[in-house]
Protein backbone atom coordinates (compact mmCIF):
# COMPACT_ATOMS: atom_id res chain seq x y z
CA UNK A 1 0.00 0.00 0.00
CA UNK A 2 0.95 3.56 -0.62
CA UNK A 3 2.56 5.35 2.08
CA UNK A 4 3.26 8.94 0.48
CA UNK A 5 3.15 9.74 -3.14
CA UNK A 6 3.93 12.68 -5.17
CA UNK A 7 2.19 13.72 -8.31
CA UNK A 8 3.40 16.21 -11.07
CA UNK A 9 5.32 17.96 -8.48
CA UNK A 10 6.99 21.40 -10.12
CA UNK A 11 8.97 23.56 -7.37
CA UNK A 12 10.86 26.82 -8.53
CA UNK A 13 13.02 28.74 -5.86
CA UNK A 14 14.51 32.00 -6.43
CA UNK A 15 13.35 32.03 -9.83
CA UNK A 16 15.15 29.00 -10.75
CA UNK A 17 13.21 25.70 -11.83
CA UNK A 18 14.49 22.74 -9.92
CA UNK A 19 12.52 20.05 -11.57
CA UNK A 20 9.20 19.70 -12.85
CA UNK A 21 6.39 17.02 -13.41
CA UNK A 22 7.92 14.75 -10.40
CA UNK A 23 6.02 11.90 -9.99
CA UNK A 24 7.18 8.70 -7.43
CA UNK A 25 4.84 6.29 -5.12
CA UNK A 26 6.59 5.18 -2.00
CA UNK A 27 4.99 1.94 -0.50
CA UNK A 28 5.15 0.15 3.25
CA UNK A 29 8.59 -1.22 3.75
CA UNK A 30 10.30 0.81 1.16
CA UNK A 31 13.22 3.37 0.83
CA UNK A 32 13.50 6.40 -1.66
CA UNK A 33 17.19 7.08 -1.87
CA UNK A 34 17.04 11.52 -3.54
CA UNK A 35 20.13 11.75 -5.29
CA UNK A 36 21.98 14.76 -7.43
CA UNK A 37 24.88 16.99 -7.28
CA UNK A 38 24.73 20.20 -4.53
CA UNK A 39 21.67 22.80 -5.44
CA UNK A 40 19.92 20.19 -7.87
CA UNK A 41 16.39 20.43 -5.18
CA UNK A 42 16.85 17.52 -2.77
CA UNK A 43 16.54 19.47 0.33
CA UNK A 44 13.50 21.34 -1.80
CA UNK A 45 12.74 18.39 -2.50
CA UNK A 46 12.16 16.67 1.48
CA UNK A 47 10.83 20.16 2.26
CA UNK A 48 7.74 20.09 0.13
CA UNK A 49 7.02 16.40 0.95
CA UNK A 50 7.03 17.61 4.59
CA UNK A 51 4.74 20.35 3.67
CA UNK A 52 7.02 22.95 4.82
CA UNK A 53 6.90 24.33 1.69
CA UNK A 54 4.13 25.00 -1.39
CA UNK A 55 5.30 23.24 -4.20
CA UNK A 56 4.64 25.61 -7.42
CA UNK A 57 2.09 22.90 -8.38
CA UNK A 58 1.53 19.34 -8.48
CA UNK A 59 0.08 17.48 -4.83
CA UNK A 60 1.78 15.33 -2.33
CA UNK A 61 -0.70 12.81 -0.87
CA UNK A 62 -0.02 10.78 2.15
CA UNK A 63 -2.39 7.28 2.33
CA UNK A 64 -4.58 8.71 -0.61
CA UNK A 65 -5.25 11.82 0.58
CA UNK A 66 -3.81 15.43 0.30
CA UNK A 67 -1.51 16.58 2.78
CA UNK A 68 -3.27 20.01 3.13
CA UNK A 69 -6.08 17.89 3.31
CA UNK A 70 -4.67 16.00 6.86
CA UNK A 71 -1.75 17.58 7.97
CA UNK A 72 -2.71 16.73 11.40
CA UNK A 73 -2.68 13.12 11.11
CA UNK A 74 -0.06 13.09 8.65
CA UNK A 75 2.47 15.24 11.46
CA UNK A 76 1.71 12.81 13.59
CA UNK A 77 3.11 10.09 11.45
CA UNK A 78 5.95 11.85 10.52
CA UNK A 79 9.38 12.26 11.59
CA UNK A 80 11.75 14.78 9.79
CA UNK A 81 15.37 15.28 10.11
CA UNK A 82 16.48 18.03 8.27
CA UNK A 83 19.26 20.70 8.24
CA UNK A 84 18.55 22.82 10.92
CA UNK A 85 18.41 20.11 13.75
CA UNK A 86 16.00 21.60 15.91
CA UNK A 87 17.81 21.57 19.09
CA UNK A 88 17.83 24.24 21.36
CA UNK A 89 21.63 25.37 22.74
CA UNK A 90 20.52 26.46 26.02
CA UNK A 91 18.04 23.38 26.87
CA UNK A 92 19.90 20.27 27.96
CA UNK A 93 19.28 17.16 25.19
CA UNK A 94 16.68 15.47 28.00
CA UNK A 95 14.85 18.38 28.11
CA UNK A 96 14.80 19.38 24.05
CA UNK A 97 13.74 15.84 23.40
CA UNK A 98 11.02 15.53 26.16
CA UNK A 99 9.40 18.46 24.77
CA UNK A 100 9.45 17.62 21.39
CA UNK A 101 7.47 14.34 22.09
CA UNK A 102 5.27 16.31 24.09
CA UNK A 103 4.49 18.61 21.21
CA UNK A 104 4.75 15.37 18.87
CA UNK A 105 2.01 13.70 21.32
CA UNK A 106 4.67 10.69 21.78
CA UNK A 107 4.39 9.23 25.39
CA UNK A 108 7.37 8.61 26.67
CA UNK A 109 8.87 8.71 30.82
CA UNK A 110 12.55 10.44 31.39
CA UNK A 111 14.24 6.70 32.13
CA UNK A 112 13.14 6.06 28.05
CA UNK A 113 14.74 9.02 27.15
CA UNK A 114 17.84 8.27 29.07
CA UNK A 115 18.15 4.90 28.05
CA UNK A 116 17.88 6.21 23.88
CA UNK A 117 20.58 8.97 24.64
CA UNK A 118 22.76 5.87 26.23
CA UNK A 119 22.14 3.83 22.82
CA UNK A 120 23.82 6.88 21.48
CA UNK A 121 27.10 7.08 23.05
CA UNK A 122 25.63 9.83 25.34
CA UNK A 123 26.36 8.96 28.46
CA UNK A 124 26.80 12.02 31.10
CA UNK A 125 25.82 14.54 28.72
CA UNK A 126 22.30 14.13 29.37
CA UNK A 127 21.96 17.30 31.49
CA UNK A 128 24.31 19.61 29.48
CA UNK A 129 23.21 22.75 27.44
CA UNK A 130 22.88 21.28 23.82
CA UNK A 131 24.67 24.11 22.94
CA UNK A 132 27.91 22.38 24.71
CA UNK A 133 27.89 19.75 22.64
CA UNK A 134 30.18 18.97 19.85
CA UNK A 135 28.22 19.18 16.41
CA UNK A 136 28.11 15.42 15.80
CA UNK A 137 26.98 15.04 19.72
CA UNK A 138 23.86 17.60 19.28
CA UNK A 139 23.59 15.52 15.89
CA UNK A 140 23.17 12.26 17.31
CA UNK A 141 20.66 13.89 19.87
CA UNK A 142 18.20 14.87 17.13
CA UNK A 143 18.66 11.64 15.85
CA UNK A 144 17.34 10.23 19.32
CA UNK A 145 13.99 11.06 18.09
CA UNK A 146 13.74 8.56 15.57
CA UNK A 147 14.30 5.85 18.81
CA UNK A 148 11.20 7.78 20.91
CA UNK A 149 9.01 7.94 18.61
CA UNK A 150 7.42 4.78 17.71
CA UNK A 151 4.53 5.58 15.93
CA UNK A 152 5.23 7.12 12.54
CA UNK A 153 5.01 5.53 9.92
CA UNK A 154 7.08 7.82 7.58
CA UNK A 155 11.14 9.35 8.13
CA UNK A 156 11.91 11.91 5.98
CA UNK A 157 15.85 12.29 6.43
CA UNK A 158 18.20 15.15 5.02
CA UNK A 159 22.21 14.19 4.89
CA UNK A 160 21.44 12.42 8.07
CA UNK A 161 25.17 10.84 8.43
CA UNK A 162 26.87 14.10 8.22
CA UNK A 163 28.90 14.87 10.49
CA UNK A 164 28.33 11.32 12.74
CA UNK A 165 31.27 9.15 12.99
CA UNK A 166 31.58 5.15 12.14
CA UNK A 167 29.80 3.90 15.12
CA UNK A 168 27.04 6.92 15.02
CA UNK A 169 27.02 5.30 10.69
CA UNK A 170 26.35 2.12 12.10
CA UNK A 171 23.95 2.92 14.29
CA UNK A 172 21.69 4.59 12.06
CA UNK A 173 22.02 2.42 9.61
CA UNK A 174 21.01 -0.83 11.87
CA UNK A 175 17.92 1.86 12.81
CA UNK A 176 16.93 2.68 9.28
CA UNK A 177 17.25 -1.44 8.74
CA UNK A 178 14.94 -2.06 11.54
CA UNK A 179 12.43 0.41 10.25
CA UNK A 180 12.00 -0.49 7.30
CA UNK A 181 11.48 -3.99 8.21
CA UNK A 182 8.49 -3.14 10.50
CA UNK A 183 6.73 -1.87 7.53
CA UNK A 184 8.01 1.67 7.62
CA UNK A 185 8.62 3.93 4.73
CA UNK A 186 11.79 6.27 4.80
CA UNK A 187 12.67 9.04 2.10
CA UNK A 188 16.24 10.11 2.51
CA UNK A 189 19.02 12.01 1.02
CA UNK A 190 23.02 11.34 1.38
CA UNK A 191 25.99 11.74 -0.55
CA UNK A 192 27.58 8.53 1.31
CA UNK A 193 27.31 5.25 0.02
CA UNK A 194 24.94 3.55 1.84
CA UNK A 195 25.76 0.09 2.90
CA UNK A 196 22.42 -1.67 2.40
CA UNK A 197 20.25 -1.86 -0.59
CA UNK A 198 17.81 0.81 -1.22
CA UNK A 199 14.48 -0.06 -2.89
CA UNK A 200 13.93 2.88 -5.17
CA UNK A 201 16.04 6.02 -6.37
CA UNK A 202 15.25 9.27 -7.70
CA UNK A 203 17.74 10.85 -9.05
CA UNK A 204 18.00 15.22 -9.64
CA UNK A 205 19.62 17.05 -12.19
CA UNK A 206 21.24 20.03 -11.91
CA UNK A 207 19.44 22.44 -13.84
CA UNK A 208 20.23 26.25 -14.97
CA UNK B 1 -3.68 20.43 25.95
CA UNK B 2 -1.05 19.22 27.16
CA UNK B 3 1.26 19.63 23.90
CA UNK B 4 0.20 23.46 24.55
CA UNK B 5 1.49 23.34 28.62
CA UNK B 6 4.55 21.82 27.14
CA UNK B 7 4.76 24.30 25.03
CA UNK B 8 4.35 27.11 27.20
CA UNK B 9 7.25 25.45 30.12
CA UNK B 10 9.70 25.55 27.48
CA UNK B 11 9.34 28.94 26.61
CA UNK B 12 9.29 30.07 30.24
CA UNK B 13 12.39 27.83 30.90
CA UNK B 14 14.01 29.14 28.48
CA UNK B 15 13.49 32.91 29.26
CA UNK B 16 14.61 31.92 32.99
CA UNK B 17 18.01 30.90 31.29
CA UNK B 18 17.95 34.09 28.96
CA UNK B 19 17.24 36.24 31.98
CA UNK B 20 20.13 38.93 31.53
CA UNK B 21 18.69 39.02 27.81
CA UNK B 22 15.23 40.10 29.20
CA UNK B 23 16.54 42.90 31.92
CA UNK B 24 17.54 44.92 28.51
CA UNK B 25 13.62 45.77 27.99
CA UNK B 26 13.22 46.05 31.83
CA UNK B 27 16.65 48.56 32.30
CA UNK B 28 16.22 50.50 28.79
CA UNK B 29 12.37 51.48 29.88
CA UNK B 30 13.69 52.68 33.51
CA UNK B 31 16.55 54.62 31.82
CA UNK B 32 14.37 56.32 29.30
CA UNK B 33 11.61 57.22 31.85
CA UNK B 34 14.27 58.39 34.61
CA UNK B 35 16.37 60.75 31.72
CA UNK B 36 12.95 62.82 31.56
CA UNK B 37 12.83 64.69 34.89
CA UNK B 38 16.39 65.51 34.18
CA UNK B 39 15.76 66.81 30.70
CA UNK B 40 12.55 68.63 31.00
CA UNK B 41 12.74 69.96 34.56
CA UNK B 42 11.90 68.26 37.99
CA UNK B 43 8.46 70.67 38.46
CA UNK B 44 5.53 68.35 38.58
CA UNK B 45 3.01 70.06 36.57
CA UNK B 46 5.09 69.09 33.80
CA UNK B 47 5.93 65.94 34.67
CA UNK B 48 2.23 65.28 35.36
CA UNK B 49 1.45 66.18 31.93
CA UNK B 50 3.80 64.69 29.35
CA UNK B 51 4.00 61.74 32.34
CA UNK B 52 1.62 59.51 30.75
CA UNK B 53 2.56 59.43 26.86
CA UNK B 54 6.42 59.33 28.21
CA UNK B 55 5.33 55.48 30.20
CA UNK B 56 3.32 54.64 26.70
CA UNK B 57 6.33 55.85 24.41
CA UNK B 58 8.76 54.05 26.65
CA UNK B 59 7.01 50.98 26.68
CA UNK B 60 6.38 50.93 23.16
CA UNK B 61 9.73 50.91 22.35
CA UNK B 62 11.27 48.57 24.69
CA UNK B 63 8.38 46.12 23.64
CA UNK B 64 10.15 46.20 20.04
CA UNK B 65 13.50 45.53 21.83
CA UNK B 66 13.11 42.07 22.77
CA UNK B 67 10.26 41.17 20.22
CA UNK B 68 12.26 39.54 17.85
CA UNK B 69 13.11 36.91 20.62
CA UNK B 70 9.85 35.55 20.24
CA UNK B 71 10.60 33.45 17.22
CA UNK B 72 14.50 34.18 16.30
CA UNK B 73 15.94 31.08 18.07
CA UNK B 74 13.50 29.15 16.76
CA UNK B 75 13.42 29.87 13.49
CA UNK B 76 17.78 29.52 13.26
CA UNK B 77 18.21 26.58 15.18
CA UNK B 78 14.91 24.70 13.58
CA UNK B 79 12.86 24.04 16.58
CA UNK B 80 10.32 26.32 14.49
CA UNK B 81 10.23 23.58 11.55
CA UNK B 82 9.50 20.81 14.16
CA UNK B 83 6.88 22.98 15.69
CA UNK B 84 5.23 23.46 12.63
CA UNK B 85 5.33 19.81 11.36
CA UNK B 86 4.19 18.42 15.07
CA UNK B 87 0.83 17.57 16.13
CA UNK B 88 -0.02 20.78 18.19
CA UNK B 89 -2.43 23.60 15.66
CA UNK B 90 -0.33 26.05 14.51
CA UNK B 91 -2.40 29.58 15.51
CA UNK B 92 -2.96 27.56 19.01
CA UNK B 93 0.51 27.09 19.43
CA UNK B 94 1.20 30.84 18.23
CA UNK B 95 -0.71 32.29 20.76
CA UNK B 96 1.34 30.54 23.38
CA UNK B 97 4.81 31.53 22.44
CA UNK B 98 2.86 35.55 22.34
CA UNK B 99 1.67 34.74 25.85
CA UNK B 100 5.26 33.63 26.94
CA UNK B 101 6.69 36.41 25.61
CA UNK B 102 3.98 39.05 27.61
CA UNK B 103 4.55 37.51 30.72
CA UNK B 104 8.28 37.05 30.23
CA UNK B 105 9.09 40.69 28.82
CA UNK B 106 6.07 43.03 29.11
CA UNK B 107 5.15 41.78 32.41
CA UNK B 108 8.20 42.98 34.57
CA UNK B 109 7.36 46.64 32.78
CA UNK B 110 3.58 46.84 34.29
CA UNK B 111 5.44 45.35 37.75
CA UNK B 112 7.99 48.59 37.99
CA UNK B 113 5.74 50.75 36.57
CA UNK B 114 4.08 52.23 40.08
CA UNK B 115 7.93 53.16 40.86
CA UNK B 116 7.93 55.22 37.66
CA UNK B 117 4.62 57.32 38.36
CA UNK B 118 6.17 58.51 41.39
CA UNK B 119 9.65 59.39 39.49
CA UNK B 120 6.54 61.26 36.92
CA UNK B 121 4.44 62.31 40.02
CA UNK B 122 1.31 61.10 38.32
CA UNK B 123 -1.59 61.21 40.81
CA UNK B 124 -3.43 57.79 42.26
CA UNK B 125 -6.10 58.38 39.84
CA UNK B 126 -3.76 58.48 37.28
CA UNK B 127 -2.26 55.65 38.00
CA UNK B 128 -4.85 53.33 38.11
CA UNK B 129 -5.70 54.31 34.56
CA UNK B 130 -2.67 54.00 33.65
CA UNK B 131 -2.31 50.31 34.76
CA UNK B 132 -5.41 49.74 33.22
CA UNK B 133 -4.63 51.29 29.58
CA UNK B 134 -0.85 48.98 29.97
CA UNK B 135 -3.38 45.88 31.21
CA UNK B 136 -5.08 45.94 28.21
CA UNK B 137 -3.25 47.59 25.75
CA UNK B 138 0.71 45.89 25.91
CA UNK B 139 -1.65 42.42 24.99
CA UNK B 140 -1.87 44.19 21.96
CA UNK B 141 1.65 45.14 21.40
CA UNK B 142 2.98 41.57 21.58
CA UNK B 143 0.35 40.25 19.69
CA UNK B 144 0.24 42.58 16.71
CA UNK B 145 4.27 42.28 17.01
CA UNK B 146 4.27 38.88 16.43
CA UNK B 147 2.69 38.97 13.31
CA UNK B 148 5.51 41.65 12.25
CA UNK B 149 8.24 39.57 13.69
CA UNK B 150 7.00 36.12 11.89
CA UNK B 151 7.11 38.05 8.51
CA UNK B 152 10.47 39.46 9.03
CA UNK B 153 12.09 36.30 10.60
CA UNK B 154 13.40 35.18 7.40
CA UNK B 155 14.99 38.17 6.70
CA UNK B 156 18.41 39.60 7.88
CA UNK B 157 18.68 41.96 9.97
CA UNK B 158 14.57 42.71 10.07
CA UNK B 159 15.42 44.86 13.37
CA UNK B 160 14.46 48.20 11.84
CA UNK B 161 12.12 47.10 9.31
CA UNK B 162 10.03 45.69 12.52
CA UNK B 163 10.20 49.14 14.19
CA UNK B 164 9.06 50.62 10.49
CA UNK B 165 5.67 48.38 10.00
CA UNK B 166 4.51 48.55 13.53
CA UNK B 167 5.31 51.87 15.01
CA UNK B 168 2.40 53.25 12.86
CA UNK B 169 0.13 50.79 13.71
CA UNK B 170 0.72 51.38 17.23
CA UNK B 171 -0.30 55.25 17.26
CA UNK B 172 -4.34 55.03 17.93
CA UNK B 173 -3.08 52.78 21.19
CA UNK B 174 -0.99 55.13 22.32
CA UNK B 175 -3.29 58.13 21.61
CA UNK B 176 -6.46 56.32 23.14
CA UNK B 177 -4.12 55.17 25.98
CA UNK B 178 -2.55 58.54 27.01
CA UNK B 179 -6.24 60.74 26.48
CA UNK B 180 -7.81 57.95 29.34
CA UNK B 181 -5.03 58.76 31.56
CA UNK B 182 -5.41 62.78 30.99
CA UNK B 183 -9.13 62.01 31.35
CA UNK B 184 -8.28 60.30 34.95
CA UNK B 185 -6.12 63.26 35.66
CA UNK B 186 -8.86 65.94 35.46
CA UNK B 187 -11.31 63.27 37.20
CA UNK B 188 -13.30 62.28 34.38
CA UNK B 189 -14.60 59.31 33.00
CA UNK B 190 -12.40 57.02 30.87
CA UNK B 191 -14.35 54.17 30.09
CA UNK B 192 -14.94 55.42 26.77
CA UNK B 193 -10.83 55.02 25.81
CA UNK B 194 -10.72 51.64 27.61
CA UNK B 195 -13.28 50.55 25.77
CA UNK B 196 -11.29 51.42 22.49
CA UNK B 197 -8.65 49.70 23.63
CA UNK B 198 -10.29 46.56 24.78
CA UNK B 199 -12.05 46.40 21.45
CA UNK B 200 -8.40 46.14 19.76
CA UNK B 201 -7.08 43.81 21.92
CA UNK B 202 -10.15 41.40 21.45
CA UNK B 203 -9.68 41.68 17.73
CA UNK B 204 -6.43 41.21 17.42
CA UNK B 205 -6.58 38.30 20.22
CA UNK B 206 -9.60 36.54 17.81
CA UNK B 207 -7.45 37.06 14.53
CA UNK B 208 -3.79 37.44 15.16
CA UNK B 209 -3.25 33.75 16.27
CA UNK B 210 -3.57 33.02 13.02
CA UNK B 211 -2.22 35.38 10.99
CA UNK B 212 1.07 34.92 12.83
CA UNK B 213 0.83 30.91 12.06
CA UNK B 214 -0.20 31.63 8.06
CA UNK B 215 3.66 34.51 8.63
CA UNK B 216 5.32 31.34 9.92
CA UNK B 217 4.44 29.15 7.14
CA UNK B 218 4.94 31.60 4.76
CA UNK B 219 8.65 32.30 6.01
CA UNK B 220 9.45 28.47 5.90
CA UNK B 221 9.39 29.45 1.65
Amino acid sequence: MSVISAHDLSVIKRDRLLFERLSFDLCKGNLLYVKGPNGAGKTSLLRVLTGLVEPESGQVRFAQKHIKSCREEYNQQLVYFGHKLGINHSLSAVENLSYWCQQHHVKVCRQQIFTTLETLNLVGLEDIPAGNLSAGQQRRVALARFWLNNHARLWILDEPFTALDTQGIALLTEKLQDFLAAQGAVIMTSHQKLDFACTQELYLEYRL
Amino acid sequence: MAALLALLRRDLALAYRQRAELMQPVLFFMLVISLFPLGVGPGPETLKMIGPGVIWVAAILSSLLGLERLFRDDFTDGSLEQLILSAVSLPAAALIKVLAHWLTSILPLIVISPLLALFLHLSEAMYWALLATLLLGTPLLSLIGAIAVALTIGLNRGGVLLALLLLPIFIPLLIFATSAVEAASMNLPFGAQLAFIGAMFLFSLALAPFAIAYALRVSQN
